[in-house]
């Protein structure tokens, strides 16, 4: 009997705690409440937290670093991503989709696209209320609906976004010292510019 | 109009009460007390067992198969939804038979990060075992929610290290995905200090709760052979007094850096189960300590292979096999490799604790009653995800 | 205890037995699976007496069966055995007499890769479902093409009014009269390697 009834002091003892002591996520104290009422309050979001992705674009949103190499879309494990490249009047491949589809209903959001994506372009968002009436209308996302700006990335992830940004300008800045190099050893033709299409 | 009146009144002698007949009973798929959908074929003699046959397969999505047409990097999630409770040590013995294929060395600050995460994913596993236990015994969510509290701290901890609360994805080959912040460290210190005194107090609600004692001690008794025999691991056979840990046995990653005890069962009941998850868990609090206290500065992925993690495809093991295995909270968690050399392995296997712990179901549950299959289920502690691949 | 060391021991217990050894394992005939096995786990040198893990690997050429042992008393191992079989008709005699760990990993390993363990007391398909056909680990198992709309599919999609295109029609049609099924190719292992 004597353990029952120190079981009942113990769930009384956390009832009364749970009043008192402060809640989640203040406090690390075993007893306060933990549950939070959702939609009314919310957690603060945690900069590493991962969800769907979405395609980063440099100031206005022509400007996608995304340039359609396919390899987010090989690496998918559960291959949700659909890439169509995009074509100039004459039928040139540009650099830059025409069609990015990601399928949300088959996402796993492992974050792998975003590892592998060379030129920074896909990212882990936030978002995570997506919800939608209907299944293959509002879950599968088109380019311009997965479209974010810097910014927006900046806001959620500063840390991520601070360390990208300096390797990009590194890389930049490596990439011009190997053009001026290139230039000066192609000293004869000196005032061709870098052709813009591989 | 009279009444209409029964011909005959049977009394309690009569032949037809007297006579017993076996009585087939599913327990499940859909059946809270299966922890998923899991079905116990069951054939009773009034309320006791004589036969229980296991039918699996509800949530079999050949997980070999998906592997094997897929890049050694992207079966990494996949493994998170095979024991979805434990996803960090899943993670742990694929990362550890890759690593082993294909001979990478880990940094020493990601090998305390994965050691410090591994036990954390066991005081997770553990805490919400016991939870669910005391549910199938009647016991409801008063002790599951409790174990959740902590749990969740635990969960938010693994949100700010990996991303994502249960589907962390968190250990790369050569290291881990990212760095603890100071910040984390300091709240894993945190919650470490506290656990104890959570522990005590849920000790003190259960351990000596008369109700407990009566329904789990000698119930569902596994012997120390048939444990070994019938390949039992985890804290299943450590409650039956088989001193067998891998993290003693072949001490992977940095575990022989660490003191710890290994809690041993002396009976093999459902009691001794949760007695020795309850002692696992303070000698994981012991190492969590430790590593937390050694912890070194550095790089936590190897260089040599951080580009590698970029680019999935162009990671190609040489030739060969490897059998990769650590203690994950439910046994021994096995990894069989093989590669080809290619991109893709050619064949995947996995050891899963929870499918091979269940061999001996039939044998505890024998003589029985009904009631007492639901906790030894319980006690056995099988994650769907894992059991049906 | 490397390998080379338990063939040794092995063959001197077993005089004229073929073992050889591939890469950390020891290959046996299928006759002899049973006495090894029963050596290892008995012997007082060995003490092999857990049996870790079973599991069947397609070769093309034939169909492997791995088995690792481990000893719980004395903290050795692994010993891993090999046993090969032909695809046509893989039979290997059944370890759970000597080891109930082997029940369901049999099973398994029956039901992916359809070896038979003889004298296994319930060989059934342990996941997929009774009357499935095939065993999905085998490299020459075509899944399901889920791409190709079967004529179950087209009529399903009409009764929820959805026009599906003529020659979609036309092709779950001719599939339907042709008594098949829309199979995937399986791709290639390390096809779309860069």
């Amino acid at each position: 009997m004597l353990g029952v009834l120190r079981g009942m002091g113990i769930t009384l003892k956390n009832f009364l705690a749970s009043y008192v002591l402060p809640r989640r996520p203040d406090s690390l104290e075993t007893g306060g409440i933990v549950t939070v009422q959702y939609p009314e309050e919310r957690l603060p979001e945690k900069e590493n937290f991962r969800n769907f992705p979405f395609l980063v674009f440099d100031g206005t949103v022509d400007n996608i670093r995304c340039v359609s190499c396919d390899i987010c879309a090989k690496e998918c494990p559960p291959k949700c991503i659909y890439i169509v490249r995009d074509t100039d009047s004459e039928g040139k491949p540009l650099k830059r989709p025409k069609v990015f589809d990601i399928d949300f209903t088959v996402c796993m959001n492992c974050g792998i696209c975003e590892e592998a994506c060379p030129f920074d372009a896909i990212f882990m968002d936030h978002e995570f209320e997506i919800g939608g009436p209907e299944r293959q209308k509002s879950l599968v996302y088109h380019r311009d609906d997965l479209l974010k700006s810097t910014a927006h990335f900046q806001k959620i992830r500063p840390t991520d976004f601070a360390a990208i940004e300096e390797r990009r300008k590194k890389d930049a800045e490596k990439k011009a010292a190997a053009q001026a190099t290139v230039q000066a050893a192609a000293q004869p033709k000196p005032q061709t510019p870098p052709s813009p299409q591989p | 109009m009279s009444p209409p009146v029964l011909e005959k009144t049977f009394q309690a002698s009569d032949p037809v009460l007297q006579d017993t007949e076996t009585f087939e009973v599913n327990l499940g798929p859909q059946h809270p007390s299966t922890h998923g959908v899991f079905r116990m074929n069951v054939k009773l003699e009034g309320e006791t067992i004589v036969s229980l046959k296991p039918v699996m397969g509800y949530l079999h999505r050949n997980h070999e198969q998906i592997a094997e047409n897929m890049s050694y990097l992207g079966s990494m999630p996949y493994t998170d939804r095979l024991d979805y409770f434990n996803s960090m040590s899943n993670n742990f013995g694929y990362a550890l038979a890759v690593e082993r294929l294909a001979k990478i060395d880990v940094p020493e600050r990601a090998q305390y990060v994965r050691v410090i995460m591994a036990e954390l994913t066991r005081l997770v596993n553990h805490v919400s075992v016991i939870g669910f236990l005391l549910n199938d015994l009647g016991a409801f969510f008063t002790p599951v929610l409790y174990a959740f509290r902590e749990r969740e701290k635990i969960l938010d901890v693994f949100e700010e290290v990996a991303g994502s609360r249960m589907m962390c994805n968190y250990l790369r080959f050569g290291g881990v995905k990212r760095d603890l912040t100071p910040a984390v460290t300091e709240r894993i210190k945190k919650i470490v200090r506290g656990f104890p005194k959570f522990l005590d107090e849920f000790e003190g609600l259960l351990t000596r709760n008369e109700i407990l004692c009566i329904r789990c001690q000698k119930v569902g008794v596994l012997p120390y052979d048939l444990a070994v025999n019938a390949g039992i691991t985890g804290p299943m056979a450590r409650a039956s007094g088989v001193n067998y840990d891998l993290r003693k046995v072949d001490r992977y990653s940095i575990y022989d850096r660490f003191k710890f005890k290994i809690p041993l069962g002396k009976i093999g009941d459902v009691y001794d189960r949760y007695l020795v998850r309850i002692l696992e868990m303070r000698e994981s609090l012991k190492i969590l300590e430790q590593a937390l206290k050694e912890i070194p500065a550095g790089p936590v992925m190897n260089p040599k292979f951080a580009a590698l993690a970029k680019a999935p495809r162009n990671f190609k093991p040489p030739k060969g096999e490897a059998y990769g295995r650590v203690e994950a909270p439910k046994g021994e968690l096995g990894f069989y490799l093989v590669s080809d050399g290619t991109a893709q392995p050619w064949r995947y296997h996995v050891r899963a604790p929870s499918l091979i712990n269940l061999t001996v179901l039939e044998d505890l549950c024998l003589g029985h009653k009904v009631a007492d299959a639901v906790i030894i289920l319980g006690s056995i502690d099988i994650v769907l995800g894992e059991l049906d691949h | 205890m490397n390998p080379a060391e338990i063939k040794t021991k092995l063959e001197s217990e077993f005089p004229g037995i073929p073992i050889q050894i591939v890469g950390e394992g020891l290959l046996l005939g299928p006759e002899d699976l049973v006495r090894v096995a029963r050596f290892l786990k008995e012997s007082g040198e060995f003490k092999m007496n857990y049996l870790s893990s079973i599991t069947a690997v397609d070769y093309l050429e034939h169909l492997e069966s791995v088995y690792h042992l481990y000893s719980v008393d004395q903290r050795t191992g692994p010993v891993v055995l090999r046993v090969r079989v032909p695809r046509d008709n893989p039979r290997i005699p059944s370890l759970v007499h000597l080891f109930r760990s082997a029940e369901f990993q049999e099973r398994e390993a029956y039901d992916m890769m359809g070896i038979r363990y003889e004298g296994h007391p319930d060989l059934r398909r342990i996941f997929m479902w009774e009357g499935f056909e095939g065993y999905p680990l085998r490299k020459d198992y075509l899944p399901e093409n889920e791409d190709v709309l079967e004529w179950d599919d087209v009529e399903w999609l009409e009764r929820h009014g959805v026009t599906v295109p003529a020659e979609y029609k036309q092709y779950a049609q001719d599939l339907k009269a042709a008594g098949k099924e829309a199979r995937a190719e399986r791709p290639k292992p390390g096809a779309e390697a860069v």
